[in-house]
């Protein structure tokens, strides 16, 4: 079958999409003809899958909290595992669909127009779109979002590995910019099906309810109108764009991270420390002006999109500074920058998105600076000698 | 005190094969070769024609430009062949051993006399200048001379046999009078050896801690403008030898090493000796499923059983081709025998000491620059190896002279090729762009 595929072959222009099937299934037997004559397992396949992996805590937890946080709108009596989780299950694979034939395909149609070979990086991204995005996210909405931040966001740069925005976060923008009124607010985050909200039902974020607050600091409650404890908070046991939600889930995702080495710990250290530090300033300045900053630290840490930005997104390595003293420079401020905005920003009821594109457009500047420092070490060793 | 440089970046890949033991005299081999192409930075023309009889020492080959640097024949014979290639291109000029006999050389103790004996025996292309990694352009006096005293690289054997080591010292008192600058010997830590004349540093920690490179970069790195020679002591104790009144000797000691060795050792040969005859039987499985390399699985050049050993002539690694296999759904396999240095695969877990499977796949398809950092853990020099790659790649001059491309040689990258998840080919980049910088500001 293989040689119809290839150059003359009569199936030749599927070529870049047979190929793609086929390192699919099997590794290529391709010997080295240059250089090095052993290679490293790992490949680029590995390292997607492995992040993947890591997604998979969230990802299944997000889909049983849809339902959780569904029967706890309807008051529905049925609190079953499996009955919970498919609900869920059956709401965003919808989503996960479009995400991926949308965003794959335009990889595979790219590929071949350019004779490459398809490449990995949508494997992540895939799943990433719609983990980030409200449950309720319309399908159609979604596959513009992809196809305009595949196109427009990678493709145009050269594909993945050339991209300097993170392509899940354009996706996520582009939804939030153009789309307002579906995707924020209280209606999206709770999946209610055909069936009737219970009495005191509000379907708002714990952020979302902060930045909405007209009197300070309000207790935070859950969708049927229960104080929400910290537990709560830290588990994920509250509305929100489905895959983000629980901290728990994104430290178990983490520790793969950092176990495989795919991602970099001075990103995510030094994110968490500026975000720790940024709302212990704006803790101790808090103002019923902007009610968000009456959060104790650990909260901010927990709440919202910030743990799973720092975690998934601030990594992504395209995007992310390359340089190891950038790495921290990169992660200190987006921690920073995602607070700040959460909480002086009541637009915005979260800011990690727009701190981690923000950052990405800054990285290359930050390395810049890092590796002059390289140059100007080289330049003065050389003046020294010759003189 | 000699002083102590621990190398943290790097990587010892834990490949089966070594070879111990003492070195063994192999069977006199009938036919041996050099190759033009193991010599960058000359432009080799013959000198002599099938039929012609040579002793050991007799230029094959001599540089056009400068019309003093010599390949010479490592044995006395006659030349079997001038194989030329594309465009007439000579890829190698073989000569089959008969009788004894050698040329004589001046070994007056004089810089010039020194420079024109080293041209004329062949001594001289086995060193290199930084920068460009190229044999050193004859006229340009070094700055200082690195010498290293161990090969670090995979399975590589020592570089001093008994019959060189006692040459060193005197090597390198030859070698001083031709710079006005330092002769620095880069020993390995804890092996004892010592020189009268030249600077002696001690370095401890995996590969590439031998690569003369990163020595440089601890000892005292190249800036632009400074060129500095490098070599490696197995020549140096070749020149102390000719000085010592014994001679020309182009005596090896090769490791035959590597996974699909039969019987990994050492033995004692000639430079440039036909593979055919140095293997002959050597190998495990079929030589169609056998991967032939002259030098180490980093650095080595690809060969077969009608080629000769290469430069820098100490080592053959035999390593399973691999291509017969297609492994279903690879990126998903939990095999512990796979390496990677990455903890991605459950290799990690069972550590270096352990037994894992090599062979000549790349293992991946080709992408750009994805993962970050990478290359940074295998690469023990002050600069940033991926930026340089990036200026390396779009041709600019200015900014590649600015990241440091004079310290480096493709040799120094051969580690982050293998670690790269995106399976580029780093050395012949690199190699490309030591051409293009010596093309451009010539």
């Amino acid at each position: 079958m293989k040689p119809q595929f290839e150059k003359g072959g009569r199936l030749s222009k599927l070529h870049s999409v047979f190929d793609g099937f086929y390192t699919f299934l099997f590794t290529p037997n391709e010997t080295s003809k240059s250089g090095v004559h052993i290679h490293d397992s790992n490949d680029s396949k590995r390292t997607m899958i492995t992040v993947v992996l890591a997604l998979l805590p969230c990802c299944l937890f997000g889909m049983w909290n849809i339902g959780y946080q569904h029967a706890l709108a309807t008051g529905t009596a049925d609190h079953n595992l499996f009955s919970l989780f498919f609900f869920g299950f059956w709401a965003v694979l919808p989503q996960i669909l479009t995400a991926y034939i949308v965003g794959l395909g335009i990889e595979f149609v790219v590929a071949q127009l350019r004779g490459h070979e398809i490449q990995e990086g949508f494997l992540v991204s895939g799943i990433l779109i719609p983990m980030i995005c409200p449950v309720d996210t319309p399908c159609w909405m979604l596959a513009v979002a992809v196809a305009f931040s595949v196109i427009f966001a990678k493709e145009v740069f050269g594909g993945t590995g050339y991209n300097f925005l993170n392509v899940a976060l354009v996706t996520r923008a582009f939804l939030f910019f153009a789309y307002p009124a579906q995707m924020s607010g209280d209606k999206v985050f709770v999946n209610l099906g055909d069936t009737a909200a219970v009495d005191g039902y509000s379907g708002a974020t714990p952020l979302g309810q902060l930045a909405s607050s007209q009197s300070g600091l309000v207790d935070l409650t859950g969708v049927n109108g229960d104080i929400l404890s910290n537990a709560d908070l830290f588990f994920g046991l509250y509305p929100g764009s489905w895959g983000e939600t629980s901290t728990f889930c994104i430290l178990i995702g983490l520790c793969v991270l950092l176990i495989s080495g795919m991602a970099s710990w001075r990103i995510i250290t030094s994110g968490v420390v500026g975000a720790f530090l940024m709302s212990v300033l704006a803790h101790n300045f808090a103002t019923d002006l902007y009610p968000v900053t009456y959060l104790m630290p650990l909260q901010q840490l927990c709440l919202g999109g910030f743990a799973f930005a720092i975690v998934f997104m601030a990594t992504d390595p395209v995007t992310a500074c390359r340089t190891n003293t950038g790495k921290y420079i990169y992660g200190f401020l987006i921690g920073a920058l995602a607070i700040l905005i959460r909480c002086y920003n009541t637009g915005y009821p979260e800011g990690a998105m727009l701190a981690v594109l923000l950052m990405n457009c800054f990285a290359p500047l930050i390395d810049y600076c890092v590796v002059n420092a390289n140059i100007n070490r080289r330049l003065r060793r050389a003046t020294v000698n010759n003189q | 005190m000699t002083d102590i440089i621990k190398i943290k970046k790097g990587l010892d890949i834990p490949l089966e094969g070594r070879a111990g033991g003492r070195p063994l005299p192999t069977e006199p081999s009938g036919l041996f070769g050099i190759v033009p192409d193991d010599y960058p930075g000359c432009i080799w023309k013959a000198a002599v024609k099938p039929g012609d009889k040579v002793k050991a020492g007799t230029p094959l080959l001599i540089d056009k430009v400068s019309g003093a640097i010599c390949l010479t024949s490592p044995v006395a014979g006659s030349v079997d062949d001038v194989k030329r290639g594309e465009r007439r291109k000579i890829e190698y000029v073989s000569v089959r051993r008969e009788g004894d006999g050698s040329e004589s050389f001046d070994t007056t103790a004089q810089p010039e006399a020194i420079v024109k004996t080293l041209q004329a025996s062949g001594l001289w292309a086995m060193m290199r200048q930084r920068p460009y990694d190229i044999v050193p352009a004859p006229g340009v006096a070094p700055r200082d001379i690195f010498i290293t005293a161990f090969d670090s690289a995979p399975l590589a054997p020592e570089l001093l046999s008994e019959k060189l080591a006692p040459y060193l010292e005197k090597g390198i008192e030859t070698l001083a009078r031709l710079t006005s600058g330092k002769v620095y010997l880069s020993v390995r830590a804890g092996s004892g050896l010592t020189s009268k004349t030249a600077v002696v540093t001690e370095f401890e920690g995996p590969h590439p801690a031998g690569n003369v490179g990163v020595q440089i970069a601890g000892i005292k790195p190249v800036n632009k403008g400074e060129t500095v020679w490098t070599l490696d002591a197995a020549t140096a104790a070749r020149i102390g030898m000719l000085y010592s009144g014994k001679g020309i000797s182009y005596d090896t000691v090769v490791a035959v090493t590597g996974p699909a060795a039969a019987n990994p050792r050492l033995m004692e040969t000639l430079v440039g000796v036909a593979i055919g005859e140095l293997l002959h039987s050597e190998i495990t499985g079929s030589v169609e499923a056998t991967r032939i390399i002259s030098g180490n699985v980093l650095t080595g050049v690809k060969s077969d059983l009608q080629g000769f050993l290469r430069y820098p002539y100490r080592q053959v690694t035999l390593l399973p081709e691999g291509s017969d296999a297609d492994e279903f759904m690879g990126w998903a396999s939990m095999n512990p025998r796979k390496f990677s240095v990455k903890r991605t695969f459950p290799a990690f877990l069972r550590g270096l000491g352990k037994k894992y499977d090599f062979d000549a796949r790349v293992k991946g398809g080709h992408r750009a620059m994805i993962l970050s950092g990478e290359f940074d853990k295998v690469f023990p020099m002050d600069i940033y190896p991926e930026y340089l790659l990036k200026a390396i790649m779009a041709r600019d001059i200015d900014r590649m002279e600015k990241l440091g491309i004079y310290e480096v040689a493709p040799e120094d990258f051969a580690l982050p090729e293998f670690v790269d998840t995106s399976k580029e080919e780093l050395q012949k980049t690199v190699r490309d762009g030591l051409d293009y910088l010596r093309k451009e500001l010539s």
